[in-house]
């Protein structure tokens, strides 16, 4: 096993960044406060050789947003006699998890955040150790998570992939630019985030005209000129649609089409729950907040990380509890909604455990548009046009009943 | 835009009931001035009340938020959020003449019944600073929630009360213990906070909560939460940002953000009487000194609606500069 710790319990750990503003919180909390414990394991997969990233992803990506909930929940938690501690593990790429999750348990954490792929987030959730937790899938998009797979353990706060889609399906039919190129790349999600945009196309009035498969060996840094005109001739379409999710070719399309047409999906106009340009709804606070504690722009993955930590923080706010058991079921009751920085509270689907909220559409240096889209109705709440609803719905294993 | 704009003037006409009151309305054709700050022209547009024209535009610090007048009326303090400071403008001369320290990000503030003490919200740093507005130093500084926000003193000095959007809570703060000594769980994202005139209610906004909680000073505790529904316009999107108070104790006006619409609350038995279409993304309000017109600030469309308080009907939009935030009045 090649696991990396992280100091834990992680207290006002001067270890870290923010270890400063989790102190200030930590020292305010009275004394005698009711304990709150959230295990935090997150693994990152290597990225391919192929891929070269002119941002290198900081080392305590999506760990950083946690430790900021952490701080936020405790500035609540001194006024209400609680006390929230973060419980940090970190899992190499090749390390085990389950292991990871079994310490967790020992330490009594009811609550475990799982900033990890799908693969192991399915995994963890069938552990002997996982049963009377709560497992908030932080990290993973995928919808046989959310579908098949579901477990009643296992709570989703990232968007999946067809929320993801969807988001970004509504707002080019909206734009009237329906008809999509699909270019997929050569790896398992791509196939999966290219699904979640022809079921989006289906249900929005998009349609996919043309659709290929990137599968060239070469080094794109140095092909893309000649390669890519070539491989994008197709017939008329609005907006070429890429799915490459870990960024391996994505990138080169913008301004070497055959055609001249803007690029969305993974590169260019991408779906997102967070992007260094949002300022609405306050938003701008939370930036500002992490920035200073980071020493960077907070990424979508802090902000699901900030997000399930603070889903444990808003319950026992509002429940006035620290008992995981009132807190799991509360999470889980129509009464609980909380505030995101994005608009629209979010709140948790019955069915399948998924957090519905807003998806940004976000270009390099702007926020271009925050779907739902206006004008895509829904009885319940217009949240609910994104991603599986309730009658569509794979999951039989939340003792949910179709309507 | 807080309550302490208007507040000095009414609450003075209060303690001088009820000839002077008589005279207030007298006064009614006193030429009145709005002042609206600009978050992102970093201006203030000057509006002459009897001709509704933009007669001025005064350049003032960056990213200016909540303002307020100074009890005599001759200045008003701005919160200059991306200066970190409180800007002190004279409005005779319409020079900005000092500042006040103020701590981080200063949003929203309250001025202190007496005039002395200016309460500020410190959005960044999970503090709420009082400031000595004689001698421009910091009184004290209070811990709150996390993104502090809406602020207000109750009419007797007693308390100073803070909202936190983050935590969802009020902070009462103990104006002679100097700390706080209670808080009130309200619904998510508190915006704004509001005493009645007689300081036996705090009504509170919650934004993504969708609702004004009223809360009962003595026992600081929630005694009725108003709900808000417009035919059309999902629930979501009902946002309540500002509250404004009639003096009177009749009309609760809540200005519903994205909703486009400020809702009009009987006070007495909390039922909604009716909504009105305002600009886009309506924030704050204020009421003029006789409480016949209510102002609005429309972040998205750039403009202050006129609403008519007799006859509850909008009269007039006015353009101003890029995200109008705050508004005062002048009698």
């Amino acid at each position: 096993m090649t696991k990396t710790r992280l100091p834990s319990p992680l207290r006002a750990a001067s270890c870290l960044p923010l270890g400063l503003a989790l102190g200030v919180a930590l020292l305010a909390a009275p004394a005698g406060a009711e304990e709150i414990r959230i295990g935090f394991l997150s693994q990152t997969p290597e990225p391919p050789p192929s891929v070269s990233s002119p941002d290198e992803p900081a080392a305590d990506d999506g760990l950083a947003g946690a430790v900021l909930a952490v701080a936020d929940s405790n500035t609540t938690g001194k006024f209400l006699n609680q006390s929230f501690v973060l419980d940090p593990v970190e899992v190499a790429p090749d390390g085990d998890a389950a292991a990871a999750l079994r310490e967790l348990a020992a330490r009594g954490d009811r609550f475990i955040v799982v900033d990890a792929p799908g693969a192991t987030v399915a995994a963890l959730t069938k552990l002997p150790e996982a049963a009377g937790r709560l497992l908030l899938n932080a990290n993973a998009p995928d919808d046989s998570l959310r579908g098949a797979a579901c477990a009643a353990n296992l709570l989703h706060v990232a968007p999946s992939r067809a929320m993801l889609a969807d988001a970004l399906a509504q707002y080019l039919v909206k734009k009237r630019w329906p008809r999509w190129f699909l270019v997929t790349g050569r790896r398992p999600e791509d196939a999966l985030f290219a699904d979640a945009v022809r079921r989006a196309a289906k249900r929005f009035g998009g349609q996919i005209v043309a659709e290929k498969t990137w599968t060239a060996e070469s080094d794109v840094n140095r092909t893309a000129e000649a390669e890519i005109p070539v491989f994008t001739q197709a017939k008329s379409y609005d907006v070429l649609i890429v799915a490459d999710e870990v960024g391996e070719f994505g990138d080169y399309l913008s301004y070497r089409t055959a055609d001249p047409r803007p690029v969305a999906g993974t590169q260019g106009l991408v779906p997102t729950v967070w992007h260094r340009t949002h300022e609405q709804w306050g938003a701008a606070q939370l930036q500002s907040r992490f920035k200073a504690a980071a020493k960077r722009p907070m990424t979508a993955r802090d902000h699901n990380d900030w997000t399930a930590i603070r889903v444990v923080g808003e319950a026992a706010a509002r429940s006035r509890s620290a008992d995981p058991d009132a807190l799991i079921a509360f999470i889980q009751s129509p009464d609980f909604s909380m505030s995101a920085f994005r608009g629209a509270p979010l709140s948790l689907r019955s069915w399948d455990g998924q957090l519905r909220q807003p998806v940004l559409l976000a270009a390099d240096r702007s926020l271009v548009s925050v779907s739902p889209q206006e004008g895509f109705l829904h009885p319940r709440t217009e949240l609910d046009t994104l991603g599986y609803d309730q009658p569509e719905t794979l999951c039989k294993n939340r003792g949910q009943k179709k309507p | 835009m807080n309550v302490a704009n208007v507040a000095p003037a009414i609450r003075l006409a209060a303690t001088l009931l009820p000839a002077l009151m008589g005279l207030c309305v007298a006064s009614g054709a006193v030429a009145q001035t709005i002042y609206v700050s600009n978050e992102k022209d970093n201006t203030l547009s000057v509006i002459d009340g009897k001709t509704m024209a933009v007669t001025d535009t005064i350049k003032v610090g960056k990213r200016p938020r909540g303002i307020t007048l100074s009890k005599d009326g001759t200045q008003l303090f701005i919160c200059a959020s991306d200066d970190h400071a409180v800007q002190v403008l004279d409005l005779a001369t319409k020079k900005l003449v000092h500042n006040l320290p103020s701590g981080e990000d200063p949003e929203q503030f309250a001025l202190s019944p007496d005039g002395k003490s200016l309460f500020i919200a410190n959005e960044d740093s999970n503090i709420v600073t009082v400031v000595d507005v004689p001698s421009r130093k910091v009184a004290f500084q209070v811990d709150v929630g996390v993104e502090p926000e809406g602020m207000d003193v109750s009419p007797d000095g007693r308390w100073g009360v803070n909202t936190s959007e983050t935590t969802s809570m009020v902070h009462w703060i103990d104006m002679e213990k100097r700390a706080v000594v209670d808080n009130t769980l309200v619904g998510p994202r508190p915006r704004y906070a509001q005493f009645t005139k007689d300081g036996s209610q705090l009504w509170v906004s919650s934004e993504i909560g969708g609702t004004v909680s009223v809360i009962d000073s003595a026992t600081r505790k929630v005694q009725k939460v108003v709900d808000f529904h417009i035919k059309g316009i999902a629930k979501d999107r009902i946002q309540p940002v500002g509250v404004k108070l009639t003096d009177d104790g009749r009309y609760a006006f809540v200005a519903l953000g994205p909703a486009n619409h400020v809702a009009v609350v009987d006070a007495k038995s909390f039922e909604v009487k009716d909504y009105l279409l305002v600009g886009r993304r309506v924030w704050q309000m204020a009421l003029t000194p006789d409480q016949k017109t209510l102002y609005t600030t429309n972040g998205v469309s750039g403009d202050v609606s006129v609403i008519d308080v007799d006859s509850l009907k909008v009269t007039k939009s006015v353009k101003v500069g890029r995200y109008p935030w705050g508004v005062a009045v002048k009698g």
